[in-house]
């Protein structure tokens, strides 16, 4: 009986968060006018990929498509490794300032990212960046959940390690290529998962420093196509099927690093 | 032992924390001063016209309705919504962590699908969801003898209709921290509550929910943090209305900045926002404070 009752709850829960990505993918494969039907369907009464085509030949959302993906592999590799350096320095050497400046770095995760946005974008401005993938590519150079998050996972490897490749002569950046880097390979997953997934759906900063068509990246393309396009549903539904899809094939992939991710995030000191 | 050579360390320190030196602290601090200022459009074209105002953007947002309006709607947002997702993420971890659950890896999976997915991409699937006349909320709403509901055109059902989505986008993630918290418990407190003859929620009341405290503060601080930046969903959804009904901080911020290029305005914005943050963080972090002692 009590078995019956959360099979039920957790059932139409599972139905309550996948339905609206059914209908989503059923409309996207619709004729125009086909979705706006009463009662919803959630199979197309015929099957098209019109809506695609016109996706990609007359709307060139291909280009958007790349700029997304570029911008997401870019951002993920750089500052993949920016961060696994500092992570690392702050887990294994003694240096002057070490506690204040990790302190310091840690309690600014408090302020919100958009205080920085109006200075940033003069900034940005400034040396002619607004437009172009650097304007992405900057802010996202580090950050601070990063370094943290890497420093965490470097402190359980034993110093011994590092020790022994030292006295076989191995030079400091040796070590952290061959040695620190191979061992946090699940932690540099779990933070490249979170930062490619971090770029490709970020909305309002793209919105703010790529404002031209060519240089949307598709969250800010498929906003701006749903302000011209509000009376078409499958068409949107198609936009949005593209932007999703590859999210979620990441996801799938990497799953069980991101799972981990969140629960490392939740670890306190 | 430790390296203790100094150099080699901010050698592999240089990279991150310049770039985090040059592209938010100092951004941070220039923002600082910028609310301080007139820096608007004429500004852009020609610096000399900067003026300090000192805290007149400030006394200005005290004055402005519109200000209100946003500060009200993001509050309402964060009040019902913040409960709400903790809730069925509680519900959800707690159900799927029993231990007569099979296919717990499925559920966690459908359950997390919203978690990763594009936010616009969402909020423009549900904007249709909440179709008046074909959307999948009012036919369900008919099945069962209920008016349909102009969700996203009435002024007072614009907001539940975000809320209730963001419900559905973000519960997942609090879900999986949760299960992990509950992990933790020691088994014995359960088998000692079953002996003893506990009820269901006698043994949520006196060993579930104290031992999720340390959870749950974690969970309201990140919730109601990410809460209080709503941005794209009233974006795509409502452009912020009908009527200003879901005009976020966020919104408001970007509207006087990056289209009506006030920025100094839109600056002490910004930073009220950050003090809101501030003081909702102090606050939580004194409870996890009181609840350590105890």
């Amino acid at each position: 009986m009590k078995k019956l009752f959360i099979y039920t709850f957790l059932i139409v829960t599972s139905i309550a968060t996948l339905v609206p990505f059914l209908w989503m993918i059923s409309a996207s494969f619709m004729n125009d006018g086909h979705a706006s039907v009463f009662p919803p369907r959630f199979f197309p009464d015929e099957f098209v990929i019109t809506q695609y085509e016109r996706l990609f030949s007359r709307l060139a959302i291909t280009r958007n498509f790349l700029n997304s993906l570029i911008l997401s592999v870019l951002v993920t590799f750089i500052s993949l490794t920016f961060n696994s350096m500092a992570g690392y320095a702050f887990a294994k050497y003694r240096f002057v300032g070490k506690k204040k400046l990790f302190n310091l770095l840690l309690s600014s995760m408090i302020i919100p990212g958009q205080v920085t946005m109006l200075p940033l974008f003069l900034m940005l401005k400034s040396m002619g960046f607004i437009n172009t993938y650097m304007a992405i590519i900057i802010p996202g150079l580090a950050n601070i959940f990063g370094i943290f998050l890497i420093r965490q996972y470097c402190l359980s490897i034993p110093d011994s390690l590092i020790e022994a490749a030292r006295i076989d002569g191995a030079s400091d950046f040796l070590i952290y290529r061959k040695i620190i880097l191979p061992i946090a390979t699940p932690i540099l997953a779990t933070l490249a998962i979170f930062t490619f997934l971090g770029t490709w759906n970020d909305f309002l900063w793209p919105l703010i420093v790529l404002p031209e068509d060519s240089m949307y990246t598709l969250p800010v393309a498929l906003a701006n196509l749903m302000l011209e396009h509000t009376k078409d549903p499958e068409l949107m539904m198609s936009g949005s099927v593209i932007t999703i899809l590859p999210v979620i094939i990441v996801f799938l992939a990497l799953q069980k690093y991101y799972i981990r991710g969140i629960m490392m995030g939740s670890v306190k000191e | 032992m430790k390296s203790s050579n100094s150099k080699v360390a901010y050698f592999f320190l240089a990279p991150a924390v310049s770039a985090i030196f040059v592209f938010f602290f100092i951004p941070v601090i220039a923002a600082f001063i910028i609310s301080f200022t007139d820096f608007d459009i004429y500004t852009l074209g020609d610096f000399s016209t900067l003026r300090f105002i000192g805290f007149d953007n400030y006394l200005r947002l005290l004055n402005d309705d519109l200000f209100w309006t946003a500060l009200k709607n993001t509050f309402y947002f964060v009040v019902v919504a913040s409960p709400l997702s903790i809730v069925v993420s509680l519900a959800t971890a707690m159900l799927l962590n029993n231990k007569l659950i099979k296919f717990k890896a499925i559920f966690r999976l459908s359950y997390f699908i919203p978690v990763v997915t594009t936010l616009v991409a969402v909020a423009i699937v549900w904007r249709f969801i909440y179709h008046y006349d074909f959307g999948l909320v009012n036919y369900l709403l008919r099945i069962i003898g209920i008016n349909p509901v102009d969700w996203l055109g009435n002024p007072t059902w614009a907001m539940p209709a975000i809320i209730m989505m963001s419900v559905w986008k973000n519960f997942g993630y609090n879900m999986i921290i949760f299960i992990a918290g509950l992990q933790n418990i020691p088994e014995e407190l359960y088998d000692a509550a079953e002996i003893e003859g506990a009820n269901w929620w006698q043994t949520f009341k006196s060993i579930t929910f104290p031992m999720l405290a340390p959870t749950t503060i974690f969970i309201s601080i990140i919730t109601i943090i990410g809460y209080f930046q709503l941005f794209a969903e009233p974006y795509v959804m409502t452009q912020g209305g009908p009527l200003n009904s879901t005009l976020s901080i966020i919104q408001y911020m970007y509207q006087e900045g990056f289209r009506w290029w006030n920025m100094g305005y839109s600056a002490s914005i910004a930073f009220f926002l950050f003090f809101i943050i501030f003081v909702v963080t102090l606050i939580q972090f004194k409870f996890q404070k009181s609840d350590s002692l105890q």
